[in-house]
């Protein structure tokens, strides 16, 4: 068995499973959000009007709940939900709430890492379509909708088919220009947006036993743009590292059998990739940058959990450094700890040398980028197919970003 | 289970979640008001054309995209009892099955192309069969796995035992 087998057997209690078994699984954690939340909420309430009383969270120690999305709220409605998600966690007793302004608080994906809430050889189920970025810490991380996770939250349990595995072997030297998010940009081109329908991603080879954890959580990230049910790596010392850093919980890692196997296999040499950008309205629509030279560029923002973990802060630093920026340039560090410590290492002052505004993690500009981009969209009749693979509209800068830099100084937009 | 009514077919491969559900209104959690948004992203009078028990034919990978619920939830309070299409998003599969809110069927190529807007359709889930009153011929529906046929008897994933 591969890890993600193994984790289900695990979870499922079984000596095995192979792909295509439907099985239960019990749950090691669980994540809402301030947009899921409310819905599974929704869900509760519908089921006691049917006579399914939620009478407790199977375990209020392993909920967490994070404010990301409509905070702070710009209108009645979310503020509500934020209420309700309050009064509701308060009731069942989880006291694992990141709020907005009240501590540590960030994007639900980054939080899942950077707080370590999830560990290797768990089995993680989220509110949210890009849960699968947690895999990179070998963990089995899926996204489910408001039933699932209702379900889930209140027998500890949920039914899983065992995906298909598709392995990339990432190999060779990573060049100083090639980020995790052209390798994941240029696997997406390849196999396209639903290329990972229903299937595990899981990335090993040399190239990423060298990867620090950062940049393996945008591979993982991205296996939604894939259509994947999880993307996955199996831990090493690294991960073991990333972890000691910040909890020391005990934990059993969990690695693919010897004999493992793969339904395909792709291998890719990364020192022979170039910088490589998604243009509108799909990932898979990518482009080397080289070929985009002439394109101007109107806003840029450095921010989603992707884009804005503290390694991307320091590429984009890098390159700001004693410029000013031409464009509406707006950075969004993805979790109040990234923000302090880029402050610590001197970047939000780089950026804000350079002319960027610096804002605290909030979804404001992507929910209003997204009206702009759909609006627009649908006035022109183009048909948004396969574009918000994003899980936030029909616009998102989230895979371009870093790019953009790349572009931006080969214009001169960046003096 | 036999199903009766009309399919609005949307031949396009990879409608998104975005597409049935728009993202500005992810944070409305009514479900009736939800529904008035259905399909927004690629046909504005959806709702209104839109009667009980009818269906959608749809291509490839239909509901991928973002996780939301809301957009299964919109479809089904328009009236939308079965989604047909080639293949699913992983997530839009689970939400519509373990909610209980319509069922999505797999069937194949041919289907999708010899099946037009606006035919009226009987679909009998036991037999696995379509049945396509306008022309007249009959299309086969990929069988549930077990499992998840169990979770649609039992009228979504609330109401399954173990
Ligand atoms: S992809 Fe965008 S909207 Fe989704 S969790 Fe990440 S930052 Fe938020």
């Amino acid at each position: 068995m591969n890890i993600t087998e193994k984790i289900i057997a695990r979870a499922s209690k079984r000596n095995s499973v192979s792909p295509g078994d439907v099985v239960f699984a019990d749950v090691d954690k669980l994540m809402i959000h301030d947009v899921s939340g409310p819905g599974v909420i929704k869900v509760f309430e519908e089921w006691s009007k049917k006579g399914i009383q939620l009478e407790n969270v199977w375990d209020p120690d392993r909920v967490w709940i994070s404010e990301d999305h409509f905070v702070p709220s710009a209108d009645r409605i979310s503020a509500e939900n934020i209420t309700k998600l309050t009064r509701w966690a308060e009731k069942y007793g989880i006291k694992k709430h990141f709020k907005y302004g009240l501590g540590q608080y960030g994007i639900c994906h980054t939080l899942s890492h950077e707080e370590a809430l999830v560990l290797p050889g768990e089995f993680y189920v989220g509110g949210d379509s890009h849960t699968n970025t947690t895999g990179a810490l070998g963990a089995l991380a899926v996204g489910l909708g408001h039933t699932d996770i209702a379900y889930a939250m209140m027998h500890g349990r949920i039914w899983l088919k065992v995906p298909d595995t598709i392995l990339f072997n990432l190999i060779g030297s990573i060049p100083e220009h090639i980020m995790a998010k052209d390798i994941i940009l240029k696997i997406i081109s390849d196999i396209g947006t639903d290329g990972a329908n229903y299937k595990a991603m899981e990335f090993g080879g040399n190239a990423v036993s060298k990867m620090s954890m950062e940049e393996r959580l945008t591979l993982t990230n991205m296996t939604t743009e894939a259509g994947a049910k999880n993307g996955i790596i199996e831990p090493d010392s690294i991960t073991d590292d990333y972890i000691r850093q910040r909890t020391s919980e005990p934990y059993k890692p969990i690695v693919g059998d010897d004999d493992r196997h793969y339904v395909d296999e792709y291998t890719y040499e990364i020192d022979k990739l170039e910088p490589i950008v998604a243009k509108p309205y799909s990932p898979q629509n990518a482009a080397v940058a080289r070929e985009l030279q002439g394109v101007e560029i109107n806003k840029a923002y450095i921010g989603s959990c992707t884009g804005a973990k503290l390694q991307d802060l320091r590429s984009a630093a890098q390159i700001l450094r004693g410029k000013k920026v031409k464009i509406r340039t707006e950075v969004l560090p993805a979790a109040q700890s990234i923000y302090m410590k880029a402050m610590k290492e001197g970047l939000i002052d780089i950026f804000m040398q350079a002319g960027a505004v610096v804002g605290l993690q909030h979804a404001v500009p992507v929910v209003a980028h997204i009206w702009v981009y759909w609006e627009k969209m649908r006035s022109a009749s183009v048909l948004p197919t396969g574009i918000s693979q994003e899980g936030w509209g029909t616009w998102n800068p989230k895979p371009t970003w870093h790019r953009l830099w790349l572009l931006l100084r080969r214009q001169s937009k960046v003096k | 289970m036999t199903l009766k009514g009309i399919v609005h077919k949307y031949g396009k491969d990879n409608i998104d979640t975005d597409v049935i559900l728009p993202g500005p209104y992810l944070k409305i959690h009514d479900h009736d008001e939800l529904s008035k948004h259905a399909m927004e992203g690629i046909d504005t009078n959806f709702a209104k054309k839109v009667s009980k028990g009818d269906f959608i034919l749809a291509g490839n990978n239909f509901g991928c995209g973002s996780s939301r619920e809301h957009a299964p939830i919109a479809l089904s309070h328009c009236g939308i009892t079965a989604v047909l299409a080639p293949s699913f998003a992983r997530i839009f599969y689970r939400n519509c099955v373990d909610g209980g809110y319509l069922l999505p069927l797999e069937i194949d190529k041919t289907a999708l192309e010899q099946i037009s807007d606006k035919d009226t359709l009987q679909i009998n889930i036991e037999n696995n069969q379509i049945s396509d009153f306008t022309n007249g011929k009959n299309f086969p529906i990929f069988p549930f796995p077990p499992l998840i046929k169990k979770i649609i008897d039992s009228g979504g994933l609330m109401y399954y035992r173990e």
